[in-house]
């Protein structure tokens, strides 16, 4: 019986072809509308969440200078005001797991005929489990690297690319601002930052080495910032207070006087990111869905208008014996299948134009079997729930009445 | 148990108007019995198709009884009575009422639709019938393919299919020219001397010579009912 009905609804659509594809149109539009944009969203967020991952966990930044700018004051991470014996002291803090002071600027770096400008991190091993960094090849730099500012580098994927090209740069020498440095090891591909950068094109050399042959120091041992990781989110608070209280002491900063330094936490700053993009994504979905209720709509008219032309064969159906149920299905089943073959239509048009606009701007795309689930779902409600209407009023047509209309 | 198929007692019929109740029906009270072939017929307004609506478990009287294969329909509603007109009786409409789009074989199957039963019963009863009104060549044509009295043909195999015990033909030969109206009473005289009750409604004189009984409405009213006996005796029936 069901499947006699199945039939029956696919012969109503095939009856008037033109304007079951136009009332379709509003269901392709609406489910195309919500696959592209959730992907495009979900593309967004999950590149987000990637260039956190790839930050590293449970960050602050320590930076030197104060964090808010009044007179002429110089930048952040340009006064001499945090040092190596800040970094120490914050190792003993309670709460704390990693502690990475970093020295950093650009250089021109040469190798053979080629040369690149990049960037040039100074810091301490520490620095690559902070970021939770891997080496693709060779071997990180020790302490003792450290103690003797040898210099060695590690050196990211991009770099490796425009200096080397297809060749093994590891035990290759390269030239760092005229200084001869041996490369110990290659760093894994991190992708972009969040705020856009390339993590790969970077160099990483003793923090040593940074400050007595790249940089030079100002001070002895004076660093630009301090990465510090937390042992857990929730320990972050309490050793937010621990260093602005430690570098305060340290400093000889008196009460009521500002911090000659500022800290920052880093996961708070990725996980508003992190939200920002998920609103984002989650508006676009309800945008979208609006064109969805629009075709749902169109839907429903179109059944109204599909009931009124055919209540004389609702009459028939009646007289030889269809129960009100048996109509309600036909109507129900009708809508019902246009919800769906327009949703299947619509998923097509909509992963395809996902993969049209990754593949024009190279943004990140993600077609989740969820969305085209959550899109199928919500396309058969539509069509149940737009459908229910025109077929109970077709049910419940009079058969007298119904087989007199002309 | 009586044996009649149809039992009509004091039925009465009334329409609310905005000038107030309007009765269509008064008092009537009929009986018609297994392989009878009964026509129905009076002027328009007197009553008879709102009868043969209620004879049809399409409407319900406002009161009265009416006994149908000795089961009280007059009160059921929805689904029951839908079951009835299903099972127990075979519609023949004026205008035919074939289902345009659907092929000859699903018409005349349709009423097996909603019986639940399968597809190759469906098609089988279908073809078998198809064949019985002479239109086993057609089965895949459409009803916009043939002609007006090969489409009554087909409403005819459509009402015969859940082999009912009663076959109600509103006016069946009214959209037919005399040649095709002669050809269809002929296959209704041939069913009916197979032992099928046959209630025809009509208001020309040389349709109605075709029954065995005439019975006419005047004002809601049955005014008489006569046995004129040309097809079939009562007592000869095939049942």
């Amino acid at each position: 019986m069901f499947s006699a009905m199945l039939g029956e609804a696919w012969h109503a659509m095939g009856a008037n072809r033109l304007r079951t594809f136009l009332t379709m149109l509003g269901m392709v539009i609406g489910v195309g509308a919500v696959v592209l944009m959730m992907a495009i969203g979900q593309g967004a967020e999950q590149a987000v969440k990637k260039s956190i991952q790839s930050m590293g966990s449970n960050l602050f930044i320590v930076l030197a200078g104060p964090p808010n700018m009044g007179g002429a004051r110089s930048a952040t991470g340009n006064a001499p005001s945090l040092n190596v014996k800040d970094a120490t002291a914050m190792e003993d803090l309670e709460g704390v797991s990693n502690v990475a002071p970093i020295n950093m600027g650009s250089a021109q770096v040469i190798y053979a005929g080629n040369n690149w400008n990049t960037s040039i991190i100074g810091t301490t091993p520490s620095y690559l489990d902070v970021r939770s960094w891997n080496l693709s090849d060779g071997y990180v730099f020790s302490d003792s690297d450290i103690r003797s500012a040898t210099r060695v580098a590690l050196i990211g994927k991009t770099v490796v690319q425009n200096l080397f090209g297809d060749d093994d740069p590891v035990g290759k020498t390269i030239r760092i601002k005229d200084s001869p440095f041996i490369i110990l090891g290659v760093l894994d591909n991190k992708g972009q930052s969040l705020d856009g950068r390339d993590q790969d094109d970077t160099i990483i050399i003793p923090l040593t080495t940074s400050q007595r042959r790249v940089f030079g120091a100002q001070f002895s041992g004076s660093v630009r910032q301090i990465i510090v990781q937390a042992d857990s989110d929730k320990v972050m608070p309490m050793v937010e207070d621990s260093l602005n209280s430690l570098l305060r002491q340290r400093h000889r900063i008196r009460e009521g006087m500002d911090n000659d330094f500022s800290v920052r936490n880093l996961t708070a700053l990725a996980n508003s990111a992190a939200e920002t993009t998920k609103t984002m994504s989650l508006l676009l979905g309800a945008i979208a869905s609006v064109s969805l209720l629009v075709g749902g709509i169109g839907i429903m008219n179109i059944m109204l208008v599909s009931v009124t032309e055919r209540t004389r064969e609702i009459g028939i159906r009646m007289a030889i014996g269809a129960r009100e149920r048996d109509i309600l299905m036909q109507f129900l089943l009708e809508a019902i299948v246009i919800s769906i073959v327009g949703c299947l239509i619509g998923i097509g048009i909509g992963v395809g134009g996902a993969l049209l606009v990754s593949h024009l701007t190279q943004a990140p795309i993600v077609v989740s079997s969820q969305s085209i689930l959550t899109a199928f779902i919500v396309a058969a409600s539509v069509g149940v729930f737009f459908g229910f209407y025109p077929a109970r009023k077709a049910a419940q047509l009079n058969p007298i009445e119904a087989l007199r209309f002309q | 148990m009586s044996g009649h198929v149809i039992e009509v007692k004091s039925l009465y019929k009334d329409y609310q108007t905005a000038a107030g109740k309007f009765p269509v029906l008064k008092d009537v009270n009929l009986e018609i019995d297994a392989g009878d072939f009964v026509a129905i017929m009076g002027p328009s307004g007197s009553g008879k198709s709102t009868f043969m609506n209620i004879l049809g478990c399409l409407d319900q009287p406002s009161s009265g009884e009416y006994m149908l294969n000795d089961q009280p329909v007059a009160r059921l509603q929805g689904d029951r009575l839908a079951k009835v007109r299903n099972q127990t009786i075979g519609f023949v409409f004026q205008g035919f009422n074939l289902l345009a789009r659907s092929s000859l074989l699903d018409n005349v199957a349709l009423p097996l639709v909603y019986a639940g039963i399968d597809k190759a019963e469906r098609h089988a009863r279908a073809r078998v019938l198809l064949e019985k009104v002479g239109l086993a060549k057609h089965v895949n044509s459409h009803p916009n393919q043939i002609s007006g009295g090969q489409q009554q043909r087909v409403a005819i195999a459509r009402a015969l299919i859940n082999r009912p015990s009663l076959i109600l033909a509103d006016e069946p030969t009214g959209n037919l020219d005399s040649k095709t109206s002669e050809e269809i009473m002929a296959l209704f005289g041939e069913l009916n001397r197979e032992g099928i009750t046959i209630v025809l409604v009509t208001h020309e004189p040389d349709i109605a010579e075709h029954a065995s009984r005439q019975v006419r409405f005047l004002d809601g009213r049955i005014v008489e009912d006569i046995l004129t006996g040309s097809v079939t005796e009562h007592g000869e029936k095939h049942v």
